[in-house]
């Protein structure tokens, strides 16, 4: 604010005497070719921000953002992705001398030596040359600094699972529900031995942990034999029933946890019946 | 008409030396792009701060959606990008501007340090710089959990593990994030929500705010 001279009493306020015309300076004193930023430049300037603005929509427009299932802190076998940008930090820590008894080296040390480099890089070098070939080691520090991030965060995506991924947020629809029967006794051995963790209360399979048992290409006696031994990554002994209990459950997950074994048979013969009309 | 009313103001308050100070000033040769194309490199910096102003745009627009609780918050997100009008582009800008912001937040880091602008004088514009980039990392961190759906949530859970590893005061910033020592729950979401609508935005307004009085008073640096 205008203070002392040039300015005029009025009641117990000042107000400028003399008003200054508000029109830009002229720059063609200044050495090259200058141009005023109001409002020549900021028009040019809006030019680029509305082309990038454009592309920038078009992109939004034709990308959806995806939305996984709902957060569910029980599902255990979840496997984490940050956002793209916190890959190289977090492909970091996965090194064998940045994780573990070396754990401070990946969390603390070098991230705060690279942030901390950053932060003070005028004191770090601190001479008056401006020219990148001038100054070869703060150059270097960066392109080195730039390429480690770059090369991590490609690491990363190379390294993650991503097909896994998508299977693992898939939002569950209420369709890919079926209803079992779970008052039989097939139904309680599921429970009570256990699959009902991974495979879902209604063999709908729960995310990460165990994919849905419905529509299998497996006979009761395969069953069987995966609920004993296992299947990839499914462990094996989750089973320890006796024969007969496993009989029934195997015979019971076969049928899709439908009431009896043979329903699925008695409505494929009815829509063979109505194609036959 | 306009110029009535600027003057009826600047009666009153002296706006010229302000108007001065924003608007009238050159454009050096050597930084546009209409002279040397080269020069557009000098543009990340302003493609930075116009994807900044679309961030805090989109993101009010999307708080006259979102709810801060663990039941709602995954539902209200689900129901704008699904049943709101344009839900889906507001919803896209907000989540790919961040992305956005970062690229060209980087790509403005590495200009002005292969053309050594920070160096004296700018040595605290420099420092403002920096000290914006980590508030835009944090906005990141903490608007990725507000969807609450499983991938926002389990990145969480690694990085307050990660938080947690750091010796002495990881446990309390732990705490301090998440409200709690071992859950990650209704309390971390509601403090995220805060610490990325109210705290981060208004730390980076006041950060953008020095860092563009400090290059109106210093100017741009010179030529290489
Ligand atoms: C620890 C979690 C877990 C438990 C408990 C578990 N399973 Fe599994 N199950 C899995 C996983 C994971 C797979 C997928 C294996 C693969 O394909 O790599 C699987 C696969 C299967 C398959 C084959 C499905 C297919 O589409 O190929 C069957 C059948 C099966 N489980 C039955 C059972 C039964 C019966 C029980 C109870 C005795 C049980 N599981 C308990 C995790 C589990």
């Amino acid at each position: 604010m205008h203070r002392g001279k040039g300015m005029k009493f009025v009641g117990d306020s000042r107000i400028p005497a003399e008003k200054k015309p508000n029109i830009p300076k002229d720059y063609s004193e200044y050495p090259g070719k200058t141009e005023a930023f109001w409002p020549n430049y900021l028009l040019k300037e809006w030019m680029i921000g509305a082309v990038f603005l454009i592309g920038f929509l078009c992109f939004t427009a034709v990308n959806p953002v995806s939305l996984e299932g709902i957060a569910d802190p029980t599902d255990s076998g979840y496997i984490p992705l940050p956002d793209w940008y916190f890959l190289f930090l977090y492909q970091l820590l996965k090194y064998e001398y940045a994780s573990g008894t070396f754990e401070l080296f990946g969390n603390v040390i070098i991230p705060g030596l690279a942030f901390g480099a950053l932060l003070l890089a005028p004191w770090l070098d601190p001479g008056p040359e401006r020219r990148p070939s001038k100054r070869p080691v703060g150059t270097g520090l960066m392109l080195l600094a730039t390429i480690s991030v770059i090369y991590l965060t490609w690491e990363a995506v190379d390294q993650h699972d991503w097909e896994a991924a998508e299977e693992q947020g898939e939002i569950l629809d209420e369709d890919d529900i079926q209803e079992v029967d779970m008052d039989h006794a097939g139904y309680e051995i599921y429970e009570e031995q256990g699959c009902i963790e991974c495979h879902g209360e209604q063999l709908e399979g729960s995310g990460a942990a165990g994919p849905n048992l419905y529509d299998l290409p497996y006979g009761a006696e395969d069953i069987a034999n995966i609920s004993v031994e296992g299947i990839g990554e499914m462990p094996a002994g989750m089973f320890d029933g006796s024969d007969e209990e496993l009989e029934i459950m195997s015979e019971y997950i076969e049928a899709e946890g439908q009431p009896n074994g043979d329903d699925d048979e008695d409505e494929d013969e009815d829509d063979e019946d109505e194609e036959d009309e | 008409m306009l110029q009535r009313i600027y003057d009826w103001v600047d009666e009153r308050m002296d706006i010229t030396p302000l108007w001065r100070d924003i608007a009238d000033h050159e454009v050096p040769e050597h930084v546009n792009p209409a002279h040397h194309f080269s020069a557009f490199v000098y543009c990340f910096g302003g493609l930075t701060f116009f994807t900044v102003v679309i961030q805090f745009l989109s993101g009010m627009f999307l708080t006259m959606y979102y709810v801060p609780d663990i039941i709602n918050a995954y539902e209200s997100v689900m129901y704008l990008q699904s049943e709101v009008a344009f839900g889906m582009i507001v919803r896209g800008m907000h989540h790919w501007g961040a992305s956005v912001v970062i690229v060209m937040m980087f790509l403005h880091t590495l200009r002005v340090f292969f053309t050594g602008a920070y160096k004296k004088p700018r040595e605290l514009n420099w420092v403002v710089g920096v000290l914006i980039f980590f508030v835009i990392l944090g906005l990141g961190f903490t608007g990725y959990l507000l969807p609450w759906d499983m991938k926002a949530y389990f990145a969480t859970v690694v990085a307050l593990e990660i938080a947690e590893s750091v010796p002495v005061v990881g446990e309390m910033i732990r705490v301090l994030l998440a409200g709690h020592e071992e859950l990650l729950g209704a309390q971390t979401l509601t403090r995220f929500f805060a610490i990325h609508v109210f705290f981060l935005p208004g730390a980076l307004l006041g950060l953008l705010a020095a860092h563009f009085i400090m290059i109106r008073r210093q100017g741009i640096s010179g030529p290489l």
